[in-house]
């Protein structure tokens, strides 16, 4: 195949993936976008083999690779339960960025391989420096994946580990990284420890990055190692002069850094407080003292009864009612509410669940009809218009305080004004603090009814009480 | 006057990319941000086709690291595509409009 024409070829890859974004405009369109994105896959797997000449033993080995990585994603992909996505983005993004210090390694040990040779065999010196750049991110979205995977499968606390001069070492670090660039490209590519010292530093900076990062900044961190997976796919693009690297890097990277503003926008945190970390560790209990103030309690033939007779409930649901697996008794529950004749919607906050759009998948999976789903902005005028606001397994992103309390640690976020309804339940284990470890005030409005138990047990028993 | 450097149409080719995917992205309903993820991180398995040309490069008596770094890559960006992509999949079959829920699943199946 001629050079030009695969790289036409690879062109249209890199289209095929914008279309596969561009399809998620809305969920009509995006399966198809799926398939745009597989076709562009295909081309470029397949104009890669042909240009590669593999052949024989070499071209068995590519293949059950392929395969082998396939089954295990194939099986992946369709055991993981929803409530997991996070995690499992997380490890994916650690492959990408394993890969990509994988292939930068490979270019620098055979150019020629690549057709990126000098006439001397060795690197151009701009080529050694954007594989040095996409080896060094690649790295460090490979540790730093691996550390938000297993905060996320809770293999370790979520809180956030700081000690003294962490952010010094690190700048230490990211400078050593920059130095050891220049030292590989001076070199011209001779100097292979180089490259390998600068992969090992970024592999360590990786961890020190995201281990000061709390469990509840953990959305942004997705968003941030999912940009990080792009650039560093963007930087080899640039090395290996592959335009459907090139364009896929920059979209994903781009696409990355959206998500992380819109997440830190979602907690009213700016992007630096995020990364220097420290944030949103004290998950556990309430503060010494106790919440003050009188609480209504009320039971589930109470709550029955009110939103049975109520016209218009806005149901809030958070991650806590994932954890619980209530969707399913949810979903129900607000079918029999419509046999009942009221309207009901789902209000979700941007930071309802551990990653972007989280809490729309976990509806979703219980059958609610995508269009009685609404965002923030598009559903908290309506509020004040509800009889019932419905808040199960969510906390920190109802809390008045971050209208009213300039005090509060989340003042100026943006927050689902439920109190605004005639009433308000709130589903909730005890009356402890959220995520964020703040108490909210809302607890002892007179308008709040608590519903104290297991979300998914209190769900079930309205439902039975309806009936 | 000096013919212009290649590199310079990649950047060219990187920058315009990059605003294409701050349009794109933008225009992504928030209700499938976590399918954007999950398609995004396939896409970028991407990066195979730079797995597939070290595995694939010629042998030679000391080159054994590249082609084996090579095939490793494609075995992880493999795990990755197959992953990425039937997962999204999975969570785009999920959502349902208000109506008729089979009634999309089975257009879509005659694709």
């Amino acid at each position: 195949m001629s050079p030009n024409i695969a790289a036409i070829l690879y062109l249209a890859a890199g289209i095929f993936f914008i279309l596969a974004l561009r399809g998620l405009s809305s969920p009509e369109t995006s399966r198809r976008g799926n398939y745009f994105g597989m076709a562009g896959m295909a081309i470029a797997i397949g104009v890669t083999l042909i240009l590669a000449g593999a052949s024989g033993m070499t071209l068995v080995l590519i293949i059950a690779g392929i395969a082998v990585g396939g089954t295990i994603g194939a099986v992946i992909a369709r055991r993981i339960p929803m409530t997991a996505m996070p995690q499992l983005v997380a490890a994916f993004h650690s492959l990408v960025g394993m890969s990509a210090v994988l292939v930068a390694a490979a270019a620098l040990y055979r150019p020629e391989a690549f057709g990126i040779a000098t006439a001397g065999g060795g690197l151009k010196g701009l080529s050694l420096f954007e594989l040095a750049m996409g080896s060094a991110i690649g790295a460090i979205t490979f540790t730093g994946s691996v550390v938000a995977f297993t905060k996320l499968q809770g293999l370790v606390s979520g809180a956030p580990v700081v000690f003294k001069g962490q952010h010094w070492l690190n700048l230490g670090m990211g400078v050593a990284i920059a130095v050891f660039v220049v030292f590989l490209v001076a070199s011209g590519g001779e100097a292979k420890t180089a490259f390998w010292i600068l992969t090992l530093i970024a592999f360590v900076l990786g961890v020190t990055l995201i281990i000061p990062i709390g469990g509840a900044d953990m959305p942004v961190v997705i968003s941030m190692l999912n940009s990080y997976s792009g650039w560093a796919a963007a930087a080899l693009g640039f090395t290996l002069e592959n335009t459907a690297l090139l364009i896929t890097g920059a979209l994903v990277g781009s696409s990355g850094a959206i998500l992380s503003y819109i997440m830190c926008k979602g907690m009213n945190r700016s992007f630096i407080s995020v990364i220097l970390g420290g944030f949103g560790g004290e998950s556990a209990g309430p503060a010494d003292g106790g919440p003050q103030g009188m609480v209504k309690q009320g039971s589930a033939e109470d709550a029955a009864f009110i939103l049975k007779n109520a016209r218009k409930v806005i149901i809030v649901p958070g991650y806590g009612m994932a954890v619980a697996q209530a969707q399913h008794a949810l979903k129900e529950m607000a079918d029999a509410m419509k046999a009942e004749g009221v309207d009901v919607a789902y209000a979700i906050h941007p930071v309802a669940g551990r990653m972007p759009g989280h809490m729309n998948v976990l509806l979703a999976e219980a059958q609610v009809p995508y269009d009685e789903v609404f965002e923030l902005e598009d559903i908290n005028s309506e509020f004040s218009n509800a009889d019932v606001a419905f808040v199960i397994g969510a906390n920190d992103v109802t809390n008045p305080a971050a209208k009213e309390d300039p005090q509060s640690p989340i003042f100026g976020m943006p927050v689902l004004e439920v109190w605004k309804a005639g009433t308000v339940f709130f589903i909730k284990r005890s009356l402890g603090s959220g995520y964020a470890g703040i108490d909210n005030s809302l607890f002892f409005r007179d308008n709040t009814m608590m519903l104290l138990g297991d979300a998914k047990k209190m769900t079930e028993s309205i439902v039975k009480s309806m009936h | 006057m000096e013919a212009i450097d290649p590199n310079v149409y990649r950047l060219a080719i990187f920058v315009l990319a990059i605003f294409v995917g701050y349009y794109v992205v933008w225009s992504v309903t928030p209700a499938l941000h976590t399918p954007l993820m999950s398609v995004t991180n396939a896409v970028s398995s991407v990066i195979i086709v730079g797995a597939l040309l070290a595995a694939a490069a010629p042998m030679v008596e000391e080159g054994g690291l590249a082609r084996w770094a090579g095939l490793a890559a494609v075995v992880l960006a493999s795990v990755n595509i197959f992953g990425g992509f039937l997962v999204t999949q999975r969570m785009l079959a999920m959502y349902r409009k208000k109506e008729r829920p089979a009634a999309p699943a089975k257009s879509e199946g005659g694709e």
